[in-house]
């Protein structure tokens, strides 16, 4: 039965032209080492992050309802022709049907299956984390497991509000933020900052920690202004120097 | 004049009548029996809390004891509306602290509800029985702890799929020792530990308790000393239903459980180990509901499970059961009316379990008496939807997704919409329907033709043009609250069946096609209406008026412009957008105009016989002299 769905949706992607109309994620050329880096950039790889409000939304550009084809903006890698299992498909907002709160708990569940997570991002609503960013009259709430990196996070917040950065990462993932010089850079250069609180009530920058880490304990975000977010600048060197 | 009884005995009359359709249809009688109607109501059902104000709510029924009430739409359950929306219960509670001394009883769903608002319940109330919070949020286990501390005759606290801040486990502590009433207590969805030994006293010193739902922290070793002091159960939800494997705890379980000789629910089952379900063998026969929905448990084992339940009305189960396990089900459990399967995996590109349409086909041959339906799967096919359909006429409820969007028939690769027509032609009862895969216009137009008892349609990547949007307005006669997301609808069909929506609770319409300047005439063409613009990109007026707009949702109402629309959110009016802070309008006196010439004499209603009136939502106002709006 499984078989003959894999075929099917081979058989799809051929008939459809699917290669032809696939997106890349990553440089153009980098071919199988886009793949092996997915959610991790190369130190090199930086991405330019000022993300306005793409007008493009995440399922349907409404300008051109007629001639969708969702595969083309859904799928950003190429069909599997070895038995590496995909990623999941970028997500369509609400879709399909489930409820947060099943996918909390069904999320949850695979993380102590597979023990990707600690425990302690289990317990109900961990996953789902509220955003706040100042100025902006409401908030908006994100499944932190929904995304694999801070570049897909920086990503779908970028969709949501307006002229947001995440800075340059380095190949952790990490804010390279052990020279001073290139934090102030930061803060001084973006609108925005992302920050965080953990799981200890702290308030931390966003590209602290490695991703996983980072979804096991966050519990919200805000999007600060930059200036307002120098004051943390030393707690989160602190923290990075005792880890370290 | 006619003859007619004392108002005594038309209110012990009236007290008979439990069914707000045949409540509102006596209010309609004559004058007299409007006032006397309206001061034995004791049940208020308000299906969009912006319907209707407070206000007005109170000034007709001054002697409500029990509250039920709905505020976000539907798709605000898979994030489509922002937070800040509205839905806030708590003007509500101000207005009947005062009002409603004597009431018993809230119920509510998609409400935002504050632990101001719970402290206020408590406080108020004083013979408060019976709160019920259902997929609602905005509130801590502080506020469950005043409910706990205050209400000292509560019967039911059910917090089913709300989003409660879990400060700790110790409101449950809350419980005085005189606390003897509980009869339902549900906190399955808290993550805190609450003590366990509070939770052992409360429960042994209340010999009425039938419903208890425990929260995953309760440990499945600790479960039989719940089940000893509460062998009357009749719903009972686990804890995290897995442990150490030890024969002491096993034996123990097994035990406990054949105690409970009344149960006929069960639910729970997180983390869930197959070693421990024989202990709960025992009380299988009697089940006659079992929701395994979050128990990651192969097919297999659930077969095993399942085909020891003869009784079965009602499954809810993960997509491991697969299609044998469906097929199982449906040799064993005759008596099945609902089956819910929901994916394990609904993110993955590849699928995870061997779960196709087959299931449901097999599902619908062996089940004689299945009538609701909620699927998800990764393929369908128009033959199995018209098989299912030629099986099971008499379905009520059929939610069907298959989760890639616009997935066509995967064998003919053509649209489903033979396959949903059938549905809609064979199932005559057919009440609601959620649809998926590739539709073009013509479901639509069998839908149109032959959904007419059809109350709710859910529609996602559907459509070619506003002639099928045209088709569900203009053909679904009871339709009452219709949800549709991208889907190429625009403006022609909403504003050709702008009449239409004042017969319905509600329309919701996101990424769409609908412009702009469409929504201002149908918000100036109908003012009974709310219409009201969701767009996070900032005021509709900043773009041009045949610009799309993000979202739409559009209500009748008697209580005019909400006044706590929050900043992404724009009221239709006229030729003007209007925030939340724009002029207010008064609330429409409808209720009011009772024109005497609407007073029939008693023997006239004698041959009237009390029909139902037409299927409404708030079911609370009439209005004398127009086409019911609200009953």
């Amino acid at each position: 039965m499984v078989d003959t769905m894999l075929n099917y949706e081979e058989g799809m992607c051929k008939k459809l032209g699917f290669e032809e109309t696939e997106l890349r994620l990553g440089l153009p050329g980098a071919g199988e080492k886009s793949n092996a880096n997915y959610g991790k950039r190369g130190f090199e790889e930086t991405v330019d992050l000022k993300l306005n409000l793409s007008t493009k939304d995440v399922g349907l550009d409404q300008s051109d309802l007629k001639e969708k084809n969702l595969n083309k903006e859904k799928n950003l890698l190429p069909c599997p022709n070895d038995s590496v299992k995909p990623p999941a498909k970028a997500q369509v907002v609400g879709w399909p049907p489930v409820r947060s709160f099943r996918k909390n708990v069904m999320a949850v569940q695979k993380a102590s299956d597979s023990e990707e997570t600690d425990k302690g991002a289990g317990g109900g609503a961990a996953a789902f984390v509220k955003v706040s960013m100042d100025g902006a009259p409401y908030l908006r709430k994100v499944d932190l497991k929904m995304y694999k990196s801070y570049q897909e996070l920086s990503d779908a917040l970028g969709k949501m509000f307006s002229s947001f950065t995440i800075g340059k990462c380095d190949s952790q993932g990490m804010m390279d933020f052990m020279n001073e010089s290139k934090l102030m850079d930061l803060l001084n250069g973006s609108d925005y900052v992302p920050t965080y609180e953990d799981k200890d009530g702290d308030w931390m920058l966003v590209g602290d920690v490695p991703w996983e880490m980072f979804v096991g304990s966050c519990k919200r975000l805000r999007i600060m202004k930059g200036t307002e977010a120098k004051g943390l600048a030393p707690r989160a060197m602190e923290k990075c120097k005792s880890r370290s | 004049m006619a003859y007619s009884f004392p108002e005594e005995v038309l209110e012990h009359v009236f007290s008979f009548l439990s069914s707000d359709r045949d409540r509102n249809a006596v209010s309609l009688v004559c004058k007299s029996w409007y006032e006397i109607e309206r001061w034995c109501r004791r049940r208020i059902f308000i299906g969009n809390c912006y319907a209707v104000s407070p206000d007005i709510v109170i000034r007709r029924f001054p002697e409500v004891r029990a509250l039920e009430m709905k505020g976000k739409p539907h798709f605000a359950d898979f994030n489509l509306v922002p937070e800040g929306w509205g839905g806030y219960v708590h003007p509500w509670i101000r207005a009947m602290s005062a009002a409603y001394p004597l009431l018993e009883e809230i119920k509510l769903k998609r409400m935002v509800v504050t632990d101001e608002s719970l402290e206020l319940i408590a406080r108020s109330f004083k013979n408060f029985k019976v709160l019920v919070l259902s997929s609602c949020e905005g509130f801590t286990t502080d506020g469950l702890a005043s409910i706990a501390a205050n209400c000292r005759n509560l019967r039911e606290l059910d917090l089913r799929e709300s989003e409660v801040e879990d400060l700790s486990g110790h409101w449950l502590s809350h419980f005085p020792d005189n606390c003897t009433s509980l009869v339902s207590l549900n906190m399955s969805c808290l993550g805190s530990e609450v003590s366990f030994s509070a939770l052992e006293r409360l429960v042994a010193r209340c010999p009425n308790l039938r419903t208890l739902r425990l929260n995953r922290a309760v440990p499945l070793e600790k479960l039989p000393n719940l089940l000893h002091r509460a062998p009357q159960l009749v719903e009972l939800g686990t804890g995290a239903y897995s442990a150490e494997i030890r024969s002491d705890i096993f034996s123990n379980l097994t035990e406990a459980f054949s105690v409970c000789k009344q149960l006929k629910g069960l639910s729970g089952f997180w983390d869930a180990i197959p070693a421990f379900l024989p202990a709960m063998y025992s009380v299988c026969s009697g089940i006659t509901s079992l929701n395994l929905s979050y128990a990651t448990i192969q097919s297999p084992d659930l077969v095993k499970l399942v085909s020891q339940c003869r009784n079965l009305q009602r499954l809810w189960v993960l997509d491991y059961i697969e299609d044998t396990g469906l097929e199982a089900l449906a040799a064993s459990c005759k008596d099945l009316q609902e089956l819910r399967v929901f994916p394990s995996d609904p993110f993955g590109a590849e699928p995870n379990v061997a779960l196709t349409e087959q299931g449901l086909v097999s599902v619908s041959e062996g089940c004689p008496k299945l009538q609701s339906v909620l699927y998800f799967c990764r393929q369908m096919s128009n033959a199995a939807l018209v098989t299912i359909a030629r099986n099971r006429p008499e379905m009520i409820r059929f939610r069907l997704c298959i989760i890639e969007p616009q997935a066509p028939d995967y064998l003919t690769l053509e649209p489903l919409d033979t396959g949903f027509g059938a549905i809609v032609e064979n199932c005559k009862e057919l009440r609601r329907l959620s649809m998926s895969g590739l539709l073009t216009d013509k479901v639509f137009e069998y839908i149109g033709n032959h959904a007419k008892k059809l109350e709710m349609l859910s529609i996602a990547f559907a459509g070619d043009s506003d002639l099928g949007l045209h088709h569900v307005l203009s053909g679904c006669e009871s339709l009452r609250k219709l949800e549709i997301r991208d889907c190429p609808f625009g403006d022609k069909a909403l504003l050709a069946n702008a009449a239409k929506l004042e017969t319905m609770r509600s329309l919701w319409m996101s990424s769409c096609s609908v412009s702009f300047g469409a929504c201002k005439l149908l918000g100036q063409k109908m003012p009974r209406l709310n219409v009201e613009v969701i767009d996070e990109r900032g005021p509709p007026d900043s773009r041009p008026e045949s610009c799309p707009v993000e979202k739409l949702y559009v209500y009748r109402t008697v209580a005019g412009r909400r006044a706590d629309m929050p900043g992404f959110v724009w009221k239709m009016d006229g030729d003007k957008a209007l925030s939340a802070d724009g002029s207010g309008n008064k609330p429409r006196e409808v209720v009011e105009r009772l024109g005497s010439s609407y007073a029939i004499n008693f023997c006239t209603w004698l041959s009237y016989s009390l029909q139902s009136v037409p299927n409404t939502d708030a079911r609370i106002i009439t209005c004398m002299g127009q086409r019911n709006l609200f009953c």
